[in-house]
């Protein structure tokens, strides 16, 4: 009963978002408030109709009730507690429900907190979002339904794989739907500002912290995908630009142009139109990204959703939004008017080539990720687009990117002086160098262009030094005062020093372990050893084990360094029992920011077994820098000038700045 | 990337140490041809990272072409000989792909020509009407005004 409960709210919010994407529209168009006035509740009720739907979903889960056919299939009653709720999303009826869930959610974090927003936009960007809720709704209910009875109810349930029985699938998802799903707010602001066909700085400023959120959310959500890739899998890539993962960067790439051109627009009212487009092109990635994962269209033969009615509903779903909005943007874009100038060499010129180079990225992983599928519907050849199509084009592409990032924050805005900058800059390409200089010292060579990126990984470190240096006097005025105008700066310059430092960091790790890493495929018996990276590890045998749902056989090795002892790691194979299926769970040892990772292979007639060794030197800092950068996104959005909104009318909502007020 | 996972090849092995060659640079050799191949009954995996029986047999392959003298080039061209261009995992340049290469080169630059024309056109309008002698007279007389009022506020 409390099954065909929950159903029923499902069915109920198909209701609400119908009259949400209604009456508000009708309410703009007749200018009439009280109608404009449905949306707020018509959104908050969505949602709390989502998170009462999932929440009964969730709870057969955790009561493992078989009579559902979605809890059947991808649920066990043995599985452990914290698997039974994330394996709520762990397949695709119940993935399809948090991307509803987060959707509603941010209609009605929308509503509550848009208090400030003109009463037509917020009826209208409430009404966009309840097209999309519809779409989804409806795509739920008639084609992915989760709450589905199996009549009689089996004993017991199939499992989940075991590949995503793993604390990355309790945060990753939700992390990248927060992401994927947060940029359809910046889309819905875009689509309302065209039917209304006004814009200007305030929409950016109203714009710019959704954007900023799941930007935050998304790199977050894609470290930490990454990461669980790189322990789950045992062969230690971190990055293997997999369709499915290309789905989730797209959006990334896109939303990073679209952080970036919200700030010209926010500040100097250009770049206006782009700025719309891009909104519009950040959400048309992530429905391309839902689709292209969804649908199962490109050649997976494991995607759990392959299903064809369903890639044809979220195709047209895909067809109607995209090709709707734009059309819309050809229709309303001549009539927005064009703001502010700027010389090319210019914060804004800095941001429009990083604009540039982004959306050209994510164009060219488009384009290597729909090739082969394109190609192969036109002429029937088949090709394969793979990491070194992408390694090189995407390399080449964020080389000038990465160069420039320092000197955007220092170039003025309208008119900048470039050599000025680039003297300013001076000592950050001096300690990139000379930092480069040690390592190649330390590591006694190695290939020339690896130390060429690890300079260009310390330069941006020094590069968000020097900003934060620049901006706060330092050389110029007393070490106090330097210090209190440091923390007297605002959130966004924080936020943006932090970000672009968390690039340099992820560059100096993507750097460091693509040149420096070393590998090691042997045969082992007990008692054996092999070098690492400067350590010694020696083979003390294996153990057999017994976890809830699996049978384990772990090897057991320590190490040493020049004879010392660093410890021991345990590196194990596992079976799982419902599905008869294999899991490595590699053994990984952390020193400093550098890993090694020890992973078992088959074992040999002669009773050895096959290990693999790698070393990883400086891996941690890919994802920690995703970390910063994350950290930077939520920084900015602590500033306070978000918060307070755009200015209302005359300039008299701006805040008084902290400095003059101190003193 | 949970597809991604879910796509992932049973826990094992790829390069296993009876493959390896004793010659070290015709191992790194073979390694960097492995790593652009595709393993082709497997999910955008290279041979190098796959377990797939074939995936092994197209190493092996591989390493006999190399210890038989064969340059990268002809071990490349061997391999899509038998087995199409379906194998690589970096395309070559032809006319099939052209658009494929093309396209990051074609988008930058014109995106490039397209924003300097923009920036350019903008730059160059002067903006607004030239200011009417009564307006200048207005201005100046503002101007003139606020200077004397700051110097008083200062003193």
């Amino acid at each position: 009963m409390i099954i065909e409960i929950g159903h029923y709210a499902l069915v109920l919010l198909l209701a609400t978002s119908i009259v949400q994407s209604l009456l508000p529209l009708a309410g703009t168009v007749r200018n009439d408030p009280a109608l404009m006035a449905v949306a707020p509740s018509a959104a908050v009720t969505g949602f709390l109709l989502t998170a009462f739907s999932f929440a009964i979903l969730t709870f057969a889960y955790v009561t493992s009730d078989f009579s559902v056919a979605n809890v059947w299939q991808n649920s066990h009653s043995m599985k452990p507690m914290i698997y039974k709720i994330s394996g709520v999303w762990g397949n695709h009826e119940g993935s399809m429900m948090l991307w509803l869930l987060i959707l509603t959610f941010f209609s009605a974090l929308v509503a509550t907190f848009g208090g400030n927003l003109p009463e037509r936009l917020r009826a209208n960007v409430l009404a966009v979002q309840g097209w999309i809720t519809t779409a989804f709704g409806l795509f739920i209910l008639l084609t992915s339904n989760p709450f589905l009875r199996l009549d009689p109810a089996p004993g017991e349930g199939q499992d989940l794989n075991p590949i995503l029985q793993d604390v990355g699938l309790a945060i990753h998802p939700p992390l990248l739907y927060l992401g994927y799903v947060g940029f359809s707010v910046c889309f819905s602001f875009a689509i309302a500002a065209l039917i209304d066909g006004r814009i200007d700085a305030a929409w950016a400023r109203w714009v710019r912290p959704w954007a900023l959120m799941a930007w935050s959310f998304l790199t977050a959500g894609i470290a930490m995908g990454s990461y669980w890739a790189y322990y789950e899998l045992g062969w230690g890539g971190w990055w293997f630009w997999d369709p499915v993962e290309n789905a989730s960067f797209m959006p990334w790439l896109a939303g990073t142009a679209l952080l970036h051109s919200a700030l010209v627009m926010e500040k100097r009212e250009a770049l206006k139109i782009w700025t719309v487009l891009l909104s519009i092109l950040t959400f048309s990635l992530s429905l391309l990204g839902t689709f292209l994962v969804r649908s199962g269209v490109l050649t997976s033969v494991h995607a759990f959703a392959t299903d064809p009615t369903r890639g044809v509903f979220i195709l047209t779903i895909l067809i109607i939004f995209i090709g709707g909005a734009l059309s819309l943007f050809a229709l309303r874009a001549p009539t927005l008017k064009a703001g502010g100038l700027f010389a090319p060499i210019s914060r804004e010129g800095a941001l429009v080539f990083n604009n540039l180079i982004l959306t050209t990225a994510a164009a060219t992983v488009l384009t290597g990720t729909l090739y082969p599928l394109v190609l192969e519907a036109l002429t029937g050849e088949k090709i394969s687009v793979g990491a070194p199509f992408f390694n090189l084009t995407f390399g080449l592409l964020m080389l000038p990117l990465l160069l420039a990032v320092p000197f955007g924050p220092l170039l003025a805005w309208k008119r900048g002086d470039l050599l000025a900058a680039g003297q300013r800059l001076f000592a950050a390409v001096g300690i990139g160098l000379f930092l480069a200089a040690i390592a190649q010292w330390s590591q006694g060579g190695g290939p020339v262009l690896a130390y060429f990126g690890l300079a260009i990984g310390f330069y941006m470190l020094a590069g968000a030094v020097t900003d934060l240096a620049l901006r706060s006097g330092v050389g110029k005025v007393t070490a106090g005062v330097a210090r209190r105008r440091l923390f007297g700066l605002p959130g966004s310059a924080f936020g943006t020093a932090l970000a672009h430092f968390g690039v340099g960091v992820t560059v100096i790790g993507i750097v460091a372990v693509t040149a420096f890493e070393t590998e090691h495929v042997v045969e082992m018996k007990p008692g054996a050893s092999v070098e690492a990276g400067g350590y010694t590890l020696t083979f003390d045998g294996m153990r057999q084990g017994r976890g809830p749902n699996f049978t384990e056989e772990s090897g057991h090795f320590t190490i040493a360094r020049a004879g010392v002892s660093k410890g021991e790691v345990w590196s194990s194979k596992r079976l799982y029992t419902a599905r008869r299926m294999p899991t490595t769970e590699a053994g990984i040892r952390t020193f400093g920011f550098s890993q090694l990772y020890v992973s078992l292979g088959d074992a040999m007639s002669d009773g050895g077994i096959v290990v693999r060794v790698w070393w990883k030197p400086m891996i941690l800092c890919i994802w920690i820098g995703s970390l910063i950068m994350m950290a930077g996104g939520f920084v900015s959005l602590c500033d306070r000038r978000l918060r307070i909104g755009a200015p209302q009318g005359a300039r008299k909502a701006r805040p008084v700045p902290a400095l003059g007020a101190a003193e | 990337m949970i597809l991604f996972l879910l796509l992932s090849p049973l826990p094992a092995f790829a390069v296993n140490p009876d493959e390896v060659l004793a010659d070290p640079a015709l191992e790194a050799r073979a390694r960097a041809l492995s790593a652009q191949l595709r393993c082709m009954v497997c999910q955008n995996q290279s041979i190098d990272d796959s377990n797939a029986e074939l995936a092994r047999d197209l190493r092996v392959l591989v390493r006999e072409r190399i210890v038989s003298g064969d340059s990268d080039e002809a071990v490349i061209d061997y391999v899509v000989s038998r087995y199409g261009e379906f194998v690589l995992l970096k395309p070559r340049l032809r006319g099939e792909t052209l658009l494929l290469w093309g396209a990051p080169i074609v988008l930058f630059l014109g995106g490039a020509i397209a924003m300097m024309l923009f920036v350019r056109r903008r730059a160059g309008k002067a903006v607004g009407e030239p200011l009417t002698a009564e307006e200048k007279a207005a201005l100046e007389k503002i101007v003139a005004g606020s200077q004397a009022k700051g110097a008083g506020g200062e003193s």
